[in-house]
């Protein structure tokens, strides 16, 4: 009998504040493994720090809760290692985008079969409020930036788009289904799949809670890279849906095979 | 046995460390044995280059201070490396005379030999070939046996190319060798088992520490390296590069030594043996996930290939500055292992070792190699290729199942992805037997102890430590890593005086075996511990551990390797107090 997703949680009860939009991407996650049928003991959610990135220990698979800025380089060692698990990355925006910023880049460009989730909040919540790099730059109420940040916020698609990213999608805490619908069509995107959640924080942004009046379906579904990176500019920042999907050669490519015939020790003898 | 050491130095790009590396395999070919060292600088072309080797009738495993024969391909930039390749009057300088040698040079014993000349009228540009065909002459090796491994050498090379090397070479060879050249290398005698097909004795290899760390990696199970290029680790990685896929394996080029490190351990909690290699500043950028390794349990292995520091400190040449790092280098208390290489050869075992203690323990484990040993390149005896090897230790399967169940041996049952039942999530957050984060005093106390239990109560067997030599009534050299072969060296050089030492290199450093070290100085009468830093680095520790015992110490820097001489010496001013 096919599993629920409710079958897909682990019990453990969240540490999050009530309101926190992470609890509808975990809803998500389950209804999509749930969808896509997934064996819960060959799925891994890999993480780094912060709110969003507690999630791995309320799913049920297994999982990793590493540091803070390295969930996609831990994701991409565990899928190239064990390419028979489906393996999901996910964490905040000051996690992805700042900290571990060089990371989203290349993992973007390297194209290894995972689906990485950024539940973006605009904030760094776990250390109390603090601007994170998807921030507006005219928000006041970050605790180090009294003036606002003063500079220019992180556009997640768009970079995502300009470093290779072949599945980009914009999702929102407040309309699981359809996350549920990205996060399904992400694990079926052969190579790296990109989804940018916001995912609101009533504790730090509670103007935030105005987002359901802001988000809307993006318009157009984009075929080449140049038509999608046209949307992406054009777009508010919060229209939902699926942004670019161009599936391109997944890494590590397939070479030749293993030689088991190959002698390491045969290039040192005399 | 009958040595000769020789250096052979030019500007970056001059093919100075080629013509070194041919000579060495063609010594090596016909039964001989050698080493050669690198010194170079960071940047490709236009900096100093010099190949030091020596040559020998026996195995060697030292370069000396005292160069026999120095060849300048050109003068541009000697000065830089003069302090590692000195010249005294007894050593015979060839250049080409088409630049001076600059002021200091002692010029005794200066022959000239118009390379260029010979190579032009060979139609060739190719001088340090010529050089090369008058050693091969000199050495008593055939021109044919020279051109081979030149032509193998040069393989990539369009035949224009190949031909006019082959020029070169061939017109060194047929030069008649101007005393007192010929005489000295009429001294090393080609050995006598060097007949074609006669190789009794086990087989001999030519290798680089960093080949034999990658190999003993390889062997040992490693099958997902993860790595960032760095002087001098990358030609480790190069090689893995090219036979870890045969394997089943991969490696990845990471976008830095912050993915490479987590990537790995990515790998390890997937049940994949897996390493990474780097040098200081990359394992200083490695620690945060090292310690996450140590807390999660997860297996990984670092080989460190030290260089001078601190910061981008001398990267093409070698100190042994990073044991405090790889000590204490992390955050909280977070026990690991930390074992070091002994020769070029043992590059291969501590690896391999390593491998299999990460993978047992569930833990990270640090090798520390340094680029004496890693890009030096030496004749040995092949390794047998019964190497430790990775091994899960699932441990006993109680239930219910607890990843991070407290047992009497500290190693707790190891769960990997795919097994159905016993699903968990791996924390870097201290959590409780069950994985779940847990901030709580007793579950902190309780993993913190397993995580040291389980390594302090391993039973690491015979490989802590090698001895050379009779501790009791006798001074002990106690060092580590390419010291190793100096001191083993000056220990010949007492016992030809009549003195008798003996030589303790450590292979396992952390955690330090203290009582049996206890037990194995207590008749020695002196303890000079000797090191290339400038910090005394494992004196201190050393002294830390085993505060009954008086350690002396010789801790002399980078970049000039530390001589008999100077453990002689240490000897004699500390005798004299």
């Amino acid at each position: 009998m096919p599993l629920k997703a409710r079958d897909y949680k682990s019990g453990i009860k969240p540490i999050w504040c009530p309101g926190c939009g992470h609890y509808s991407v975990l809803n998500a996650i389950t209804k999509a493994m749930a969808a896509r049928e997934l064996t819960s003991h060959n799925t891994a959610i890999v993480s780094g720090i912060g709110c969003s990135s507690r999630l791995p220990a309320y799913v049920s698979s297994y999982g990793f809760h590493g540091v803070h800025g390295r969930a996609l380089p831990l994701a991409t060692g565990l899928k190239v290692a064990r390419p028979d698990l489906e393996v999901v990355a996910v964490g905040g925006d000051g996690d992805g985008f700042s900290i571990g910023g060089n990371h989203f880049l290349h993992a973007c460009r390297r194209n290894v079969d995972i689906v990485y989730i950024a539940m973006d909040n605009e904030v760094y919540g776990m250390t109390k409020g603090q601007a994170s790099p998807t921030s507006p730059e005219t928000w006041l109420d970050g605790k180090l930036t009294p003036h606002g940040t003063e500079v220019r916020a992180f556009q997640p698609c768009a970079i995502a788009l300009a470093s290779g990213a072949g599945f980009i999608a914009r999702g929102y805490s407040g309309d699981p289904n359809g996350l549920a619908q990205l996060i399904f069509e992400a694990m079926a995107f052969p190579g790296f799949a990109f989804i940018q959640v916001l995912s609101q924080c009533v504790t730090f942004v509670p103007e935030q809670t105005a987002w359901k009046q802001r988000v809307h379906p993006v318009e157009g579904a984009p075929e080449t890279a140049a038509e999608a990176a046209a949307l992406i500019h054009a777009d508010d920042g919060f229209g939902k849906g699926i942004l670019y999907r161009s599936p391109r050669p997944v890494w590590p490519r397939p070479h030749a095979q293993a030689d088991q015939t190959e002698d390491p020790r045969a290039g040192f003898a005399l | 046995m009958t040595t000769l050491t020789l250096a052979i130095s030019g500007s970056g790009g001059a093919g100075a460390i080629s013509t070194g590396e041919l000579l060495l395999r063609l010594f090596a070919d016909v039964g001989g044995y050698g080493m050669l060292k690198k010194t170079f600088s960071p940047q490709i072309r236009g900096g100093e280059s010099a190949a030091i080797l020596r040559l020998g009738d026996a195995p060697v495993s030292t370069i000396p201070a005292k160069i026999d024969l120095l060849i300048a391909l050109d003068w541009q930039n000697f000065a830089r490396f003069a302090e590692e390749v000195p010249i005294s009057a007894s050593t015979l300088v060839l250049h080409t005379g088409t630049d001076v040698p600059p002021p200091g040079v002692t010029l005794d014993n200066l022959l000239t030999i118009d390379a260029t000349g010979i190579a032009a009228a060979a139609d060739s540009g190719w001088l340090n070939m010529v050089f090369f065909g008058m050693l091969a002459s000199g050495l008593g090796c055939t021109c044919a046996a020279a051109e081979a491994l030149l032509l193998a050498r040069l393989a990539r090379h369009d035949q224009a190319v190949l031909a006019a090397a082959c020029r070169a070479l061939r017109a060194g060879f047929n030069q008649a060798l101007p005393e007192p050249l010929g005489e000295l290398l009429a001294g090393l005698p080609v050995p006598a088992a060097a007949a074609p097909g006669h190789s009794p004795g086990p087989q001999r290899w030519l290798a680089s520490g960093n080949q034999m760390a990658a190999l003993g990696a390889l062997e040992a199970g490693v099958r997902f390296v993860a790595a960032y290029p760095i002087t001098p680790a990358s030609d480790l990685l190069e090689w893995l590069a090219h036979h870890i896929e045969h394997y089943g394996g991969h490696l990845v080029q990471a976008e830095d030594e912050l993915a490479a490190i987590n990537m790995v351990i990515g790998a390890g909690f997937g049940g994949v043996p897996a390493m990474t290699a780097t040098s200081g500043p990359g394992m200083a950028l490695m620690s945060e996930a090292m310690g996450l390794a140590v807390a999660s349990e997860t297996a990984a292995v670092v080989v460190n290939v030290m260089r001078g520091g601190p910061s981008t400190g001398i990267p093409t040449k070698s100190e042994q500055s990073d044991l405090n790092q790889a000590l204490y280098g992390m955050h909280g208390d977070a026990p690991h292992i930390v074992l070091a290489a002994q020769s070029i050869a043992d590059c291969h075992f501590t690896t391999a070792w390593a491998v299999h203690l990460a993978t047992q323990l569930q833990t990270l484990v640090i090798v520390l190699s340094d680029q004496s040993l890693g890009q030096s390149i030496q004749v040995f005896d092949a390794p047998g290729s019964d190497c430790p090897q990775a091994g899960i230790n699932r441990s006993k399967e109680v239930e219910p199942y607890l990843r991070y169940r407290d047992t009497d041996s500290g190693v707790s049952p190891l769960a990997l992805p795919g097994e159905p039942g016993r699903m968990y999530t791996a924390d870097g957050l201290e959590h409780g037997e069950n994985a779940i984060p847990s901030p709580r005093a007793r579950d902190h106390r309780m993993q913190l102890e397993k995580r040291w239990r389980k390594l302090a109560g391993w039973d690491f067997g015979e490989h802590w430590a090698d001895l050379v030599g009779e501790m009791d009534q006798h001074p002990v050299i106690i060092c580590m890593g390419s010291v190793s072969a100096t001191a083993l060296e000056a220990q010949a050089g007492l016992a030809a005086a009549g003195r008798e030492a003996a030589v303790l290199s450590l292979r396992l450093l952390a955690p330090l075996p203290a009582k049996q070290l206890a037990i194995m100085l207590e008749p020695a009468t002196r303890l000079l511990v000797v090191e290339h830093n400038h910090g005394a680095q494992l004196w201190h520790y050393l002294r830390s551990l085993l505060p009954q015992f008086a350690f002396e110490s010789l801790a002399l820097p980078g970049p000039a390797a530390i001589q008999p001489r100077d453990i002689y010496a240490a000897l004699e001013t500390a005798n004299a107090t």
